[in-house]
C-alpha cells in the first residue's frame, strides 16, 4: 500500500543539505535527484497527518532532546560513574539536568516568573515572537509552494536577495519616515519575488525542476550578495569586515511596545501574510487553482487551469512572502548591518515550520511562534544551564522525521491505524505521479 | 479454499457501508456480487483484502477465523486481489511490480531474475502476451489489468477477488477474462467477481449475491434475466432501452477536416480523419480501445500538441485554442479516466463541482470564491444527479466509482454547452445509473447540443447513437446510422467494410 511508503526524509535532507551553499558540494556526495513520485506522497502524508500525530511528534522530539541533554551533562555522567552504588543520584541529576534545560527554555521563550516584575518577565515572549516573525513569514512561502505541489528549497537565495534590496534601500536611500521603511519593505518584496520568479519562469519554459533550480540559485545568491558585500555597493567603508552600513532609523520597523521590548511592526505584518495566506488558499480563485494544480496537476490541466502559469504565479508568490523574512532580517532583527548569514538558516527551518504547522496559514503560524520559542528559549538554556544550543536542531529535525513517518509515532505511542480514508486517493496518486 | 464473511460491518462516520453481510464462497465456485454504485461491493471486499478494518464481524477461511491487520496478512493468507482502481507503481517494470510486497532475495539482492521469469510462466499458463520489463506506465489499460492479475496469481492465491475488472477492457479482452477465470476455478480457487454487466454475470457466475444500501437483500440464479437481475440491485424496474425521439436534421455544428495527429514518439495515432456532428444529433465514436479515439476526443478538447487538420466548431475554428478557451466555448468533456483527468480525490464533491470554472460568475468574483453559491449549487446537483454521499464537503476519493463519475457528469452537464464530448461516459456505473446517464446525454442532444459519445461498448453505441463512426488504427472505416446492425459493428471495428454497407455520412 502506498500509505506505508518509506518516509521522504533522507531524500529532504540530502537536497535541503546540498541547498545550503555552505555546505560543501564536493563532498562526493551525488547530485539531488528531482523528488521521487514517493517522495510527494510521503509528503503529502506528512501534510495530512493529524493534529495529534503533529503534536505526538513535537513530544517525541522533545524527549529525544532530554534524553541528548541529560545525556551530555557533566553532572549525570558522574553519578552515572557510581550508578549501581546509588542509582538515585544519577536519576536526580537527570532530573536536574532536564528540567533546568526546559524550564530555562520556558523563562527565555515564554515567561520568565524569576523575573522581579510581569513587565520583564513577560519580555521573554515578545521576544519570541521576534524570531517566529521571519520563521512564519518564510514558512508561509515553502507552505504555499507545498499545496501547489512545488518545492521551493531556495528560501535561502531569496532571503538573501530580499534582504540585500530592503537593506539597500534601507541604508542608501534617504526619504520621510515611514515612506522609507515601505519603500524599503516593498524593494525587498520585489527582489523575493523576483528571484522566486526565475524558478517558476524556467519550470515552466523548460521544465526544469523547482528543487534543482532553486538549490542553484542558493550559491548564486550567496556569491552575488558576497561580491557586492566585497563592492562598494553594500561594503560599509568604515568598516574592515564585509559587513554592510547601519540602516537608517527611518527604515526601520519601529517597536510596537516602547524601546524596552523587541517586538516591532514586522510581527504585524506576518500576521496580515498569515490572514493573507489564509484568504488565498481558502477563499480565493486563485488557490482554488493551486491546490488542484497541487493535487492532481492533470485532472487541473484539463480543467482549463494553466500549469505553466500557476507554477510562475505560485513561485512568486512564495518569493515574496519568504522574501518578507529577509526584510525582516535587515529592518527588524539586525538593523546594525547585515552580512553574508544574515539568513541565519531560516530558508531551511522554514521548511520544518512548513511540515510542522501542515501547510496551512494557522498551523505555519503557531509552528513558527513554537520555533521562535525555542530559539529565544535556547540561548537562555545555553547561559544559565551550559547546554549548547544545538540541541535545538536536533529537536527540530526529529520533528520532520516523525511528522514523515506517521506510521512510527502511530507505533510508539500504539494508536490505531485510521482507516485509510484516503486510501485510493492515495493509490490513484501512486499511478498518477508519473 | 473455502472463503467465509460473517456479519461484516463497516461505518464510515454516520455512514453504514457494511450491515452485517454474510458471504459463502466455495472453493471451485465463482460467485458474482452485484448492487448499485455505493452498494459497498468494494467496501467488503477492501476488508477481506485487509485494507479496512471491520467494526464486527469475522473473515473465515477454510472455517479457520483470520485476523488481517494489513493486506500482507491477507496476501499470506492466500487472497489475491484485482482492484477497482488499480494499484501499480508506474515507474515500476511489471516484474518489479509483481515482486513489490514479498520481494524475493538473494545474497541481499532483489532477485529480479526470479520475478521475471514467474511472470513469464503465469503468462504463458493463462495466454498473456506480457512484457516483465516494460514500465506499468507505457502499458494500455488492459495490459495493466494483466498484471494486476498476475501480481495476485503469483503469490498462489487460494481466493481471488476481481472488483469491476472488466470495466476498462474491451469485449474480447472481457471474454478473455473470463475464461481465465474458468481456468481459476476448474483449479480449485474460490472467486468473487463484481461486476455491473449482466451479461458477464450469466455467463460465468454460479451464483449470485445483491447488496444494496449495505445488506444482502438476496440471491439470484444465473439463470435470472437481465430484467429480474436489474430491479433486484436498484430496487425498481428499470428500463435497459432508452425511449429516443427521432433526430432532427439540424445544420453541422462540428466540422472536423483531415485530423492527423502525431503522439510523442511521432507515430500517427489519428489518421486524416473528417466528420460531421450535427446540432441536436450524437454520432457514436465506436472501435476497439486503443485505436485513437482517446486523442481525437484530446485533441477537441486542445489537450494534444501535434495536430493536423481543421475543427470547426459552429464556423469558428477551435483548434489552435488553449483548453480554457474550448472550455468556455461551450464545450463539454467527460474525459476517459475519470481518476486522472477529471477529478482531484482529494478535493470535495464541491470543489470537483466547480473545478473548470474556477475563472468568473457566478462561481468566482472579484477573485473570491463564492461559497455561498458553490454550496447551493453542490446541493442541487448533488441531488439531481443522486450523487451517494455524505454531503457535499465528503472528498470525492472515498466516493465509490460509480459516484465519482456522477459528479463529473453533473458538472459537465450544468454548463451551457455549444458541443457535448463524452469518453466512456457510463464506465463503471450500474444499470440504474447508466439508464439515467443516458437520458441526459439524450436531452443534451435533444436540446440542440452536438454530442459525441465515444465507447467501447457497443450496447452503448446502439443505445444512444444517431449515427456511428467506426474507428480502426487511428482511421475511420466509415460512418454509418444507429441501426447498423451488430455484426456489421463488429467487423468495422475489426477495420473491414463489408460490401454493401450504407454510409451515412
Ligand atoms: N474510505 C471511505 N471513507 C468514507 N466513505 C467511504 C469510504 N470508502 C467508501 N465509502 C462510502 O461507502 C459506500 C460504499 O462504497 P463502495 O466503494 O464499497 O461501493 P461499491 O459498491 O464498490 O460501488 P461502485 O459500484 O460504484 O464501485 C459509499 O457510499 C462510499 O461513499
Ligand atoms: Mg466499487
Amino acid at each position: 500500500m502506498s500509505a506505508e511508503l518509506p518516509a521522504t526524509v533522507p531524500i529532504a535532507e540530502t537536497a535541503t543539505k546540498l541547498a545550503d551553499p555552505k555546505f560543501d558540494l564536493t563532498g562526493g556526495e551525488a547530485p539531488p535527484e528531482p523528488p521521487a513520485p514517493r517522495a510527494i506522497v510521503a509528503l503529502r502524508e506528512a501534510l495530512n497527518g493529524s493534529v495529534v500525530l503533529t503534536i505526538l511528534a513535537v513530544f517525541v522530539a522533545l524527549v529525544v532532546g532530554a534524553i541528548l541533554i541529560a545525556s551530555t551533562n557533566t553532572d549525570v555522567q558522574t553519578a552515572a560513574g557510581y550508578f549501581l552504588a546509588r542509582p538515585g543520584d544519577t536519576l536526580a541529576a537527570i532530573w536536574q539536568s532536564v528540567a533546568g534545560a526546559y524550564i530555562a527554555i520556558f523563562r527565555g521563550g515564554v515567561y520568565d516568573f524569576t523575573a522581579s516584575n510581569f513587565g520583564t518577565g513577560i519580555a521573554s515572549i515578545l521576544n519570541s515572537l521576534g524570531f517566529a516573525t521571519p520563521l512564519i513569514a518564510a514558512g508561509l512561502g515553502i507552505a504555499v509552494g507545498f499545496r501547489s505541489g512545488v518545492f521551493n528549497i531556495g528560501g535561502t537565495g531569496m532571503i538573501l536577495v530580499a534582504a540585500a534590496c530592503a537593506g539597500w534601500v534601507g541604508f542608501a536611500v534617504s526619504l520621510p519616515p515611514g515612506i522609507h521603511m515601505i519603500v524599503a519593505v516593498l524593494a525587498g518584496l520585489v527582489g523575493g519575488g523576483f528571484w522566486a520568479f526565475l524558478v517558476g519562469f524556467l519550470k515552466a519554459r523548460t521544465g526544469a525542476h523547482e528543487v534543482i533550480v532553486t538549490i542553484m540559485l542558493n550559491y548564486i545568491a550567496l556569491y552575488l550578495i558576497d561580491y557586492l558585500l566585497n563592492s562598494p555597493v553594500l561594503r560599509d567603508p568604515s568598516s574592515n569586515a564585509p559587513v554592510s552600513p547601519s540602516e537608517k532609523p527611518t527604515a526601520v520597523f519601529f517597536h510596537l511596545l516602547g524601546p524596552s521590548y523587541s517586538l516591532n511592526f514586522g510581527f504585524i505584518l506576518v500576521i496580515g501574510a498569515t490572514i493573507f495566506c489564509w484568504w488565498l488558499l481558502g477563499r480565493s480563485s486563485l488557490g482554488f487553482k493551486f491546490r488542484a494544480v497541487g493535487e492532481n496537476p492533470r485532472a487541473a490541466r484539463v480543467a482549463g487551469i494553466h500549469l505553466n502559469r500557476m507554477y510562475i504565479y505560485v513561485m512568486v508568490i512564495s518569493g515574496v512572502l519568504v522574501g518578507f523574512a529577509g526584510v525582516y532580517q535587515v529592518l527588524g532583527q539586525i538593523t546594525t548591518g547585515f552580512d553574508r548569514g544574515i539568513d541565519a538558516g531560516i530558508g531551511f527551518t522554514a521548511i520544518t515550520v512548513a511540515l510542522l504547522g501542515r501547510s496551512r496559514p494557522w498551523g505555519v503560524f503557531a509552528a513558527g511562534i513554537l520555533f521562535g520559542i525555542l530559539q529565544a528559549g535556547s540561548y537562555t538554556m545555553q547561559a544559565d544551564q551550559g547546554v549548547n544550543v544545538n540541541v535545538l536542531p536536533v529537536i527540530q529535525s526529529v520533528i520532520v522525521l516523525f511528522l514523515a513517518a506517521p506510521p512510527l509515532v502511530r507505533a510508539i505511542f500504539r494508536l490505531p491505524d485510521p482507516d485509510r480514508r484516503r486510501a485510493r486517493a492515495m493509490s490513484k496518486k501512486a499511478v498518477v505521479a508519473k | 479454499m473455502k472463503l467465509e464473511l460473517r456479519g461484516i460491518t463497516k461505518t464510515f462516520g454516520a455512514l453504514v457501508a457494511n450491515d452485517h453481510i454474510d458471504l459463502t464462497v466455495q472453493p471451485g465456485e465463482i460467485h458474482c456480487l452485484l448492487g448499485e454504485n455505493g452498494a459497498g461491493k468494494s467496501t467488503l471486499m477492501n476488508i477481506l483484502y485487509g485494507l479496512y478494518r471491520a467494526d464486527s464481524g469475522e473473515i473465515l477461511l477454510d472455517d479457520v477465523v483470520q485476523h488481517f491487520s494489513g493486506p500482507g496478512d491477507a496476501a499470506r493468507a492466500g487472497i489475491g486481489m484485482v482492484h477497482q482502481h488499480f494499484m501499480l507503481i508506474p515507474v515500476f517494470t511489471v516484474a518489479e511490480n509483481v515482486m513489490l510486497g514479498h520481494e524475493e532475495s538473494k545474497f541481499g539482492f532483489l532477485d529480479l531474475p526470479a520475478a521475471r521469469a514467474r511472470v513469464r510462466e503465469i503468462s504463458a499458463r493463462f495466454g498473456f502476451d506480457v512484457d516483465p520489463d516494460a514500465l506499468i506506465e507505457d502499458l494500455p489499460v488492459g495490459v495493466q489489468q494483466r498484471v494486476e492479475i498476475i501480481k495476485a496469481l503469483s503469490r498462489e492465491a487460494k481466493v481471488l477477488v476481481f472488483d469491476e475488472p472488466t470495466a476498462v477492457l474491451t469485449p474480447q479482452e472481457t471474454d478473455e477474462l473470463m475464461g481465465i477465470m474458468k481456468q481459476l476455478k476448474d483449479a480449485g480457487a474460490a472467486i468473487v467477481f463484481i461486476t455491473h454487466k449482466l451479461r458477464e454475470v450469466r455467463e460465468v457466475a454460479d451464483k449470485i449475491t445483491v447488496i444494496r444500501l449495505g445488506k444482502v437483500v438476496g440471491e439470484a440464479k444465473p439463470t435470472a434475466t437481465n430484467a429480474e437481475l436489474a430491479s433486484l440491485m436498484v430496487g425498481r424496474s428499470i428500463d435497459l432501452t432508452i425511449a429516443k425521439s427521432k433526430v432532427k436534421a439540424k445544420e453541422p455544428a462540428l466540422v472536423v477536416e483531415g485530423l492527423t495527429i502525431h503522439n510523442a514518439q511521432g507515430h500517427v495515432v489519428v489518421n486524416n480523419v473528417s466528420f460531421q456532428v450535427r446540432a441536436g444529433e450524437i454520432l457514436a465514436v465506436a472501435g476497439v480501445q486503443g485505436n485513437g479515439q482517446t486523442e481525437l476526443t484530446e485533441a477537441l478538447l486542445g489537450l494534444q500538441d501535434r495536430v493536423m487538420g481543421t475543427i470547426d466548431l459552429d464556423g469558428k475554428s477551435i483548434r489552435h485554442l488553449p483548453i480554457h478557451k474550448v472550455l468556455a466555448e461551450g464545450v463539454g468533456f467527460i474525459p476517459e479516466d475519470r481518476q486522472e483527468d477529471a477529478l482531484i480525490a482529494e478535493f470535495s464533491i464541491a470543489e470537483n463541482l466547480m473545478l473548470d470554472r474556477a475563472d468568473g460568475e457566478p462561481f468566482v468574483r472579484h477573485g473570491a470564491l463564492q461559497l455561498a453559491y458553490r454550496t447551493k449549487f453542490a446541493t442541487d446537483k448533488v441531488k439531481e444527479f443522486d450523487v451517494r454521499a455524505q454531503g457535499i464537503d465528503e472528498v470525492v476519493g472515498s466516493l465509490s466509482g460509480g459516484n465519482q463519475q456522477k459528479v463529473v457528469l453533473a458538472r459537465e452537464l450544468s454548463r451551457t454547452l455549444r458541443l457535448f464530448v463524452a469518453a466512456q461516459p457510463t464506465r463503471g456505473l450500474d444499470v440504474g445509473s447508466i439508464e439515467f446517464v443516458h437520458e441526459r446525454i439524450v436531452a443534451t442532444r435533444d436540446a440542440g447540443v452536438p454530442v459525441i459519445v465515444v465507447s467501447t461498448e457497443l450496447d452503448e453505441v446502439l443505445a444512444l447513437a444517431d449515427r456511428i463512426a467506426v474507428m480502426y488504427e487511428g482511421r475511420i472505416v466509415g460512418i454509418v446510422s444507429g441501426d447498423t446492425p451488430r455484426d456489421v459493428l463488429g467487423l468495422m471495428m475489426a477495420g473491414e467494410l463489408p460490401a454493401g454497407t450504407k454510409l451515412a455520412a
